[in-house]
């Protein structure tokens, strides 16, 4: 219990939520006018650590707690198609009895006892299909739980479902799906973002309390921010890809979603460690990272006192949504009333991360998507000759983004064009991992918008797809510096019903993760309105 | 050899759809070949070579794929046994299935030291793997773990000793690289060809590629190449070397050209050698094709092209023509770390080595054996094994080369016996020698005995006890058996003492007969000379 003792006591996060007035206190202030929002605004609460509260206190069951979530999921779902595939309740219900039964029996139920856990649909499931959100997987069902379902699994965490995602996690929007589109919480109109975009909607609108996404080049932090949650790109090698089906080895990392810091740190500290199946899964030792988290009471206090932070000069020029570089300068003043020292700094090889992620990832995935052939798994489209079987099987399963890429990628790796692409993209990472070693030599963490802009509207970018690809500027330098990354909401700008919030991205050194979510927790915790509940939610329950 | 024939005209047909990849044909088993290394016929082979004009030079280079044996695949923990029924050894790694990763199996490293090492070449300190891309049923991925322009070694050679049959002589030929990669499954056609199964036990289990220089000039030079690698990985322990089940593969490049022209010709590749035999034969055949071509001024018709060698009709044919150079699209394999090694793990793999098979062949003509005897029991790693360990029992080296090479030879091939299935021990034979040479017993219970211990074993001197078997070189007894000959045989002797000397003979075997083969035979024929000599 080392772990809430440090936090606060659980407040009303969840009272909106209708869940047993046990587990509610409804000691919340009143809600602050500004901006349109209509939700509580005290600071967003650990929903593990308040659910494991009332499970060992026994003031809620995992079965009283699983139906209300279930209800709401019920409501939203039909709105939001976060999910591609959702068990019946049935088998929720029955793993949420058997927490019940352990902690009636005294045992430890595990740190994630009786938490919903939304898994991303390109990581293995064994009790559930697993499509990557391609035609081509379509019903298919892996033999066994990628390393992070598993440890979730292991340590008490039920998974809700599979969540939509562009195929094979080619996208930024979740339009990209073979499947559905999904809709962002807080505007339907608009998408969620993506490629994590199903698991990022689940998290906002509270369908689930946290969730597992992939993030190979932004997938994780840019949904996190267009839907107004916590992400968490932690640093490559810290998460096992051991089951999460690959799009760029070199770049995938499997990435956390929560409604606050605190949550998501705690999934993280779940799944991170290394996997004796996952090669480049790394050593280094995990540490628990609540264990710094400071008791938040004022800013007076100046709990960052001398912390330097870096604000990367070319994320806030050009092409950037006025909006969103204000919010990004509010959160900076945030920072310096915490007592941070903020600078601007200049990563002149910037720009450059883009056409080098693009090659990189694009050559990558034209090989790991190859084993989509139709002979031994997914839809297979019978032919006479082999060519044939795998042209049509291939055409036909794979989605129209998903075949533009691997032809792409083909072309950068075919002989006579190696160095012209990927061994040029190659030596511009190495610049990358170097500018971004500097800059943070000099800082301890930078910052940036997660996205250019706030969530657009469903079908905005669907034909220009350099736009869509220019608007992952923000993240992908940090994937292939291998850096993590926590991304939380920062602010609003004043579009849709509620406005659309906007994220802030935490960059931090290599295995750092606790530092950034130390100083996350503080910069939430502290952050006027900083709670960030999406309409839909209010609108479906109650 | 219709069976081989359907078969080869399945693959072809099968064959003929695809654009790119690998293929091995090793859908069925050959069954037309024994397990050991087919002796090739010195007469056969010599005519021909004679064939051959001098005015051109066959070149040849082998690309040989070693099978490691491995407790585990390369990437997985499945365990790989030849002949397991279809699927039975396969994991999501070695299946392909998405979200599987690859953790290399550190062995695999080990072996590939121990041969780079072996092979005298340069070790890459710092390598990695790639990725080979091509789609083919067999490569669950899509691509082939492997490694392509940093392999693990480099620049090296194999000392080869061409038997005495073949010219003889000490050919040192040059390995281009060693490099480490995995194994495709097995497809498996069906009798009908309506349809092909996919078996991938054989996915994912390491292979070492060795590359050699274009060192070779005829069909002979290539097997003995070959043979030495085939030996080279057993004494290491790295493989079985097996031709037959695919655990040893040899894939050919011949080309001729004009004498005294240094461009190389354009080369054919030759696969489907299932034995060092059909390998030298084959490349015979192809010389003897492309010099014909040639000398008719036909060059244009020898095209870059794989041919499959028939073992049925004894020749080449086509494959597939090469559509241009394949575009394999490698790049560096992200899902596992370099391969870094250090000094001290080099070191430490350098020390284990064993004795190598071209350091045991010059030690054994040290101890003065003839290269006929060196080269047999050198290129058995077991024979070698007997060979010196009777050796270290202090038994003199060219009486135990004689007892292997001739009786225990000849044993072995008549109950089709290896040396590690016969019951006699190393121990007991340099007994046996010993026996002989002080005298104990004669060489011909000797041989008695030696039967006895290959057939049922058991010790020597409790066979001689137990029979009763020690020789008689007491003069007195063998003077007392002499003496009952020559009382039983008067007119024998007076035939001798008439002249007729030759009659010795017979006197010596019935003395021998009396002593039930016991008697000191130099003894024996000295007092009976004396006997019958003595009285005229």
């Amino acid at each position: 219990m080392k772990m809430l003792s440090t936090l606060q006591t659980p407040r009303s996060t969840l009272s909106r939520f209708s869940l047993p007035s046990t587990f509610t206190s409804h000691s919340h202030s009143p809600t602050l006018p500004q901006p349109s929002l209509t939700t509580p605004t005290s600071p967003p609460q650990s929903q593990i650590l308040s659910i494991r509260h009332s499970l060992l206190t026994r003031n809620l069951s995992a079965v009283d707690l699983a139906r209300s979530y279930l209800t709401r999921l019920r409501l939203t779902e039909p709105h939001l198609r976060s999910f591609l595939h959702l068990p019946d309740d049935q088998t929720i219900l029955s793993r949420a009895h058997e927490i019940d039964r352990r902690i009636a029996a005294g045992e430890d139920p595990g740190p994630l006892a009786g938490v919903l856990v939304a898994v991303k649909d390109n990581i293995c499931t064994a009790d559930m299909p697993s499509t990557g959100g391609s035609r081509i997987l379509e019903g298919y069902r892996p033999p066994f739980d990628a390393t992070a379902v598993k440890r979730v699994k292991e340590l008490g965490g039920i998974v809700v479902g599979k969540t939509n995602m562009d195929e094979f996690g080619m996208g930024s929007t979740t339009e990209a799906s073979a499947f559905q589109v999904t809709a962002n919480p807080w505007d339907v109109s608009r998408v969620p973002g993506g490629s994590s975009g199903g698991s990022a909607a689940a998290v906002s609108a509270r369908q689930c309390v946290v969730s597992l996404g992939s993030d190979t080049g932004g997938s994780v932090r840019q949904p996190a921010s267009f839907c107004g949650v916590v992400g968490l790109k932690p640093t490559y090698g810290r998460v096992s890809r051991f089951g999460l089906m690959a799009y760029a080895s070199s770049l995938d990392a499997i990435g956390c979603f929560g409604s606050s810091v605190a949550d998501t740190g705690i999934l993280l500290h779940a799944i991170a460690g290394h996997d004796r199946f996952d090669a480049t899964s790394s050593k280094q030792e995990v540490p628990n990272f609540l264990s710094h988290f400071d008791l938040v009471s004022s800013l007076e206090s100046k709990p960052l006192k001398g912390l330097r932070v870096g604000l990367i000069r070319e994320t806030i020029e050009d092409g950037v949504d006025a909006g969103v570089v204000s919010a990004i300068r509010a959160a900076a003043s945030h920072f310096e009333e915490l007592g941070c020292s903020v600078n601007e700094v200049s990563l002149p090889s910037f720009s450059l991360g883009l056409p080098a992620y693009y090659i990189l990832a694009l050559s990558e995935s034209s090989s790991n998507l190859s084993r989509y052939d139709g002979i031994r798994y997914g839809n297979q489209v019978y032919a006479d000759e082999l060519d044939s079987l795998y042209g049509d099987s291939r055409s036909k399963g794979l989605g129209s983004e998903v075949k533009m890429r691997i032809l792409m990628g083909t072309y950068a790796l075919s002989a006579g064009y190696y160095d012209a692409y990927y061994k040029r993209a190659q030596q511009v990472r190495t610049i990358i991992k170097n500018s971004f070693k500097e800059a943070l030599d000099q800082n301890d963490i930078l910052i940036s918008p997660a996205a250019p802009s706030a969530a657009y509207k469903i079908g905005e970018k669907k034909k220009d797809p350099l736009a869509m690809y220019a608007g992952d500027i923000m993240t992908v330098n940090v994937n292939l510096a291998g850096l993590p990354a926590l991304v939380l909401p920062c602010g609003f700008i004043e579009s849709g019903p509620a406005g659309l919030p906007v994220g802030l991205q935490l960059i931090g050194a290599a295995f750092d993760e606790g530092e950034l979510l130390r100083v996350g927790h503080i910069f939430e915790q502290t952050l006027e309105n900083g709670r960030f509940v999406p309409p839909i939610v209010a609108d479906s329950v109650e | 050899m219709s069976y081989t024939s359907f078969r080869t005209f399945q693959l072809h047909s099968f064959l003929l759809k695809r654009r790119n990849g690998f293929f091995y044909s090793t859908t069925t088993k050959a069954t037309t070949q024994s397990q050991t290394q087919t002796k090739l016929s010195a007469s056969t082979q010599s005519k021909k070579l004679d064939k051959i004009p001098k005015d051109y030079e066959p070149v040849i280079g082998i690309e040989t794929h070693v099978q490691l044996s491995t407790l585990t695949k390369a990437f997985c923990n499945c365990p790989y046994n030849y002949g397991s029924f279809p699927n039975t050894s396969i994991c999501p790694v070695c299946m392909g299935l998405p979200g599987a990763l690859p953790v290399l199996n550190s062995k695999v490293i080990e072996f590939a030291v121990k041969l780079g090492l072996a092979l005298n070449c340069k070790l890459a300190f710092n390598s990695k793997f790639d990725r080979k891309q091509y789609f083919y049923p067999d490569l669950p991925k899509g691509y082939q773990i492997s490694q392509f322009d940093v392999p693990i070694a480099d620049s090296g050679y194999l000392d080869v000793d061409i038997p005495l049959e073949f010219g003889g002589g000490h050919k040192r030929f040059g390995i281009t690289r060693v490099h480490m990669e995995e194994d495709a499954g097995k497809l498996l056609h069906t009798e009908t060809g309506n349809y092909s199964q996919v078996d991938l036990n054989r996915a994912g289990v390491p292979l070492l590629e060795i590359v050699s220089e274009p060192d070779m000039r005829n069909g002979i030079e290539a097997a003995e190449y070959a043979a030495e690698l085939q030996r080279l990985v057993r004494y290491l322990g790295v493989s079985n070397g097996n031709m037959q089940e695919g655990s040893l593969r040899c894939d050919v490049n011949v080309s001729v050209r004009p004498i005294g022209q240094s461009k190389f010709g354009t080369k054919v590749e030759i696969k489907n050698l299932n034995s060092f035999a059909s390998m030298s034969r084959a490349i015979d055949f192809e010389i003897s094709r492309q010099v014909l071509l040639h000398s008719q001024g036909q060059e244009d018709q020898i095209v870059q092209e794989t041919r499959l060698w028939e073992e049925g009709t004894q020749r080449t044919i086509t494959m597939r023509k090469k559509e241009g150079l394949a575009d394999y699209r490698y790049f560096p394999e992200p899902d596992l770390p370099s391969v870094i090694l250090c000094q001290e793990y080099v070191d430490g793999i350098q020390n284990s080595l064993p004795e190598l098979p071209e350091e045991k062949r010059r030690r054994y003509e040290k101890m003065g054996l003839g290269m006929q005897d060196v080269l047999f029991l050198a290129n058995d790693k077991n024979i070698a094994e007997f060979f010196d360990a009777t050796l270290a029992k202090g038994a003199d080296a060219k009486l135990v080369a004689n007892w292997i090479m001739s009786d225990i030879a000849a044993f072995m091939k008549n109950e089709k016996l290896t040396i590690n299935d016969i019951k006699l021990t190393p121990e007991e034979l340099s007994e046996l020698i010993a026996s002989i040479k002080g005298g104990i017993i004669s060489g011909k219970i000797g041989k008695e005995i030696l039967f006895e211990l290959l057939a049922k074993g058991g010790s020597v001197k409790e066979i001689i006890e137990k029979k009763d078997l020690v020789q008689i070189a007491d003069p007195v007894e063998i003077e007392k058996m002499v003496d009952k000959v020559i009382a039983e045989n008067p007119k024998q002797v007076e035939q001798f003492r008439g002249g007729k000397t030759k009659l010795q003979g017979f006197f010596a075997g019935q003395v021998m007969k009396v002593s039930k083969g016991k008697a000191n035979p130099g003894l024996l024929n000295k007092i009976l000379l004396e006997k019958l000599n003595s009285k005229s």
